[in-house]
């Protein structure tokens, strides 16, 4: 890995998931394929590692996304709270050959935030009286009932960034920020790509959503397409 | 043009009469999502999209479409002014929180006591609930949509729900599009079933015989009739 006055900053994609080893855990950031980091998780299909878990709000669609990895039969669990527009994964559940979390969105981004600030647990009412209170704790706060739910720290985070600086400083564009600054915070090696690599010191300090600590490795995203999964055009 | 009214399209509009000005208000994605046009429209009315975006505006001309600007059912959108966009976290913390006033979702199943079942169908259709189990709890008030019979003619408005549970005693008031059911919290927490309104042309005997749950009827000991729809 590149180091010195390059900082964190690595050639390519390639370089960057280069570790991602067998059986590893990766938060990954996105919604639908909105932010989603794109070329990261087309370096690792290449890259190949297997027994995947990742924790990802979705998991892309077939051709894009997460769906990459799941179509190539790298991913072993999928932790996500919805999942619904991805037909190899509906096949993959129901057959019994991907392991599934399916976790309430907030509980989802809650178990994020707190991994990466050091809160093991946190009790939420999302999900009581559901299937997804199984076998956890359960205490009235209130008179009101609360599940108790822990943290994920992830072996290594990828998220997508609108522009980035060597010492992993990033800033988000509109929706795509989603999950991406929370994985950020979760990953133990944290690989940003970037749309944009900037000078340190360009970015405004007050503008940076994520601060470069979360961050071990920058990659400058070769330019590509951004799928939109559902474009509406107004009639006006 | 055909005078013909589609179910949703009866649900739809007597759902807009839920937002009221000034509220915030999260939409789910399907059929709760035609309310966008309505509830931008609507003075002081701000979207939540639990995505990261606080001011949904309409769908955006062909030279706004932007890949980075999308909304829970992952449409591509546009943010009116004096929007906001944050984190995932962020997001949830406004709903878990209490800052929305109003939560209008999709439903498969509603039961008597309240309970909403709208993300899975064991060994057939795996959804996910996305924010859906958040919002049932943190929004101030949970509307749920849906049409009263399933394709199968089957009622959803069940004595208690066969499907696994989105929240218990969650829904605050259910609309169809046969009727308007309200679900009033009682002192032990539990809720009741009460007819307020039918849809236009619907008897309270028509809903009885779709209806699968028991019901009261709103008004004095139960016998008088509820309001019309006009």
């Amino acid at each position: 890995m590149t180091t010195g006055t390059a900082g964190k900053v690595v050639a390519s994609a390639a370089e960057a998931v280069a570790d991602v080893r067998d059986g590893a855990t990766l938060a990954v950031g996105g919604f639908g394929l909105c932010g989603i980091p794109q070329a990261t998780i087309a370096a690792l299909r290449d890259q190949g590692a297997r027994d995947l878990t990742a924790v990802s709000n979705n998991c892309g669609v077939d051709d894009a996304g997460l769906g990459l990895l799941l179509a190539n039969g790298q991913i072993r669990k999928m932790v996500s709270s919805y999942v619904g527009e991805n037909k190899t994964f509906e096949r993959l559940f129901l057959s019994g050959e991907l392991e599934v979390e399916l976790v309430p969105q907030g509980t989802l981004a809650e178990r994020l935030r707190a991994g990466g600030a050091g809160i093991p647990a946190f009790y939420t009412p999302a999900g009581v009286g559901t299937p997804v209170a199984d076998g956890k704790e359960t205490r009235a706060f209130d008179g009101r009932d609360h599940v108790l739910e822990h943290a994920i720290v992830a072996d290594f985070a990828l998220v997508r960034a609108w522009k980035g600086d060597a010492l992993g400083n990033l800033v988000y564009r509109r929706t795509a920020r989603n999950f991406n600054p929370l994985a950020a915070a979760a990953g133990r090696v944290t690989i940003a790509e970037v749309e944009q690599l900037v000078e340190v010191g360009e970015l405004d300090g007050d503008a940076i959503h994520t601060p470069g600590l979360y961050v071990q490795r920058v990659v400058q995203a070769p330019p590509g397409e951004k799928r939109i999964e559902r474009r509406m055009v107004a009639s006006r | 043009m055909s005078a013909t009214v589609t179910p949703r399209e009866l649900i739809i509009a007597r759902a807009a009469q839920e937002i009221a000005d000034g509220m915030v208000v999260n939409l789910g994605i399907g059929m709760p999502t035609l309310l966008a046009d309505v509830g931008v429209a609507r003075a002081g009315v701000l979207l939540q999209s639990e995505n990261g975006l606080l001011g949904i505006g309409p769908y955006p001309t062909e030279d706004e479409v932007d890949p980075d600007l999308i909304n829970a059912g992952k449409e591509t959108v546009t943010a009116v002014a004096g929007h906001a966009y944050f984190d995932s976290a962020e997001s949830f913390a406004m709903i878990r929180g209490g800052h929305v006033d109003l939560a209008i979702l999709g439903g498969m199943e509603v039961s008597a006591g309240g309970d909403l079942a709208n993300w899975m169908v064991p060994g057939k259709l795996v959804k996910g609930m996305g924010g859906a189990m958040d919002l049932v709890h943190g929004a101030k008030r949970t509307v749920v949509v849906m049409e009263h019979l399933s394709k199968a003619g089957e009622s959803k408005v069940k004595p208690a729900c066969t499907l696994p549970l989105t929240g218990r005693g969650v829904v605050d008031r259910l609309i169809t599009d046969l009727a308007v059911f309200d679900l009033p919290r009682a002192a032990d927490g539990s809720r009741e079933l009460v007819l307020v309104e039918t849809q236009p042309g619907v008897t309270v005997e028509q809903v009885r015989e779709r209806t699968e749950a028991e019901f009261r009827v709103a008004g004095a000991d139960g016998d008088s009739e509820p309001v019309v729809a006009s």
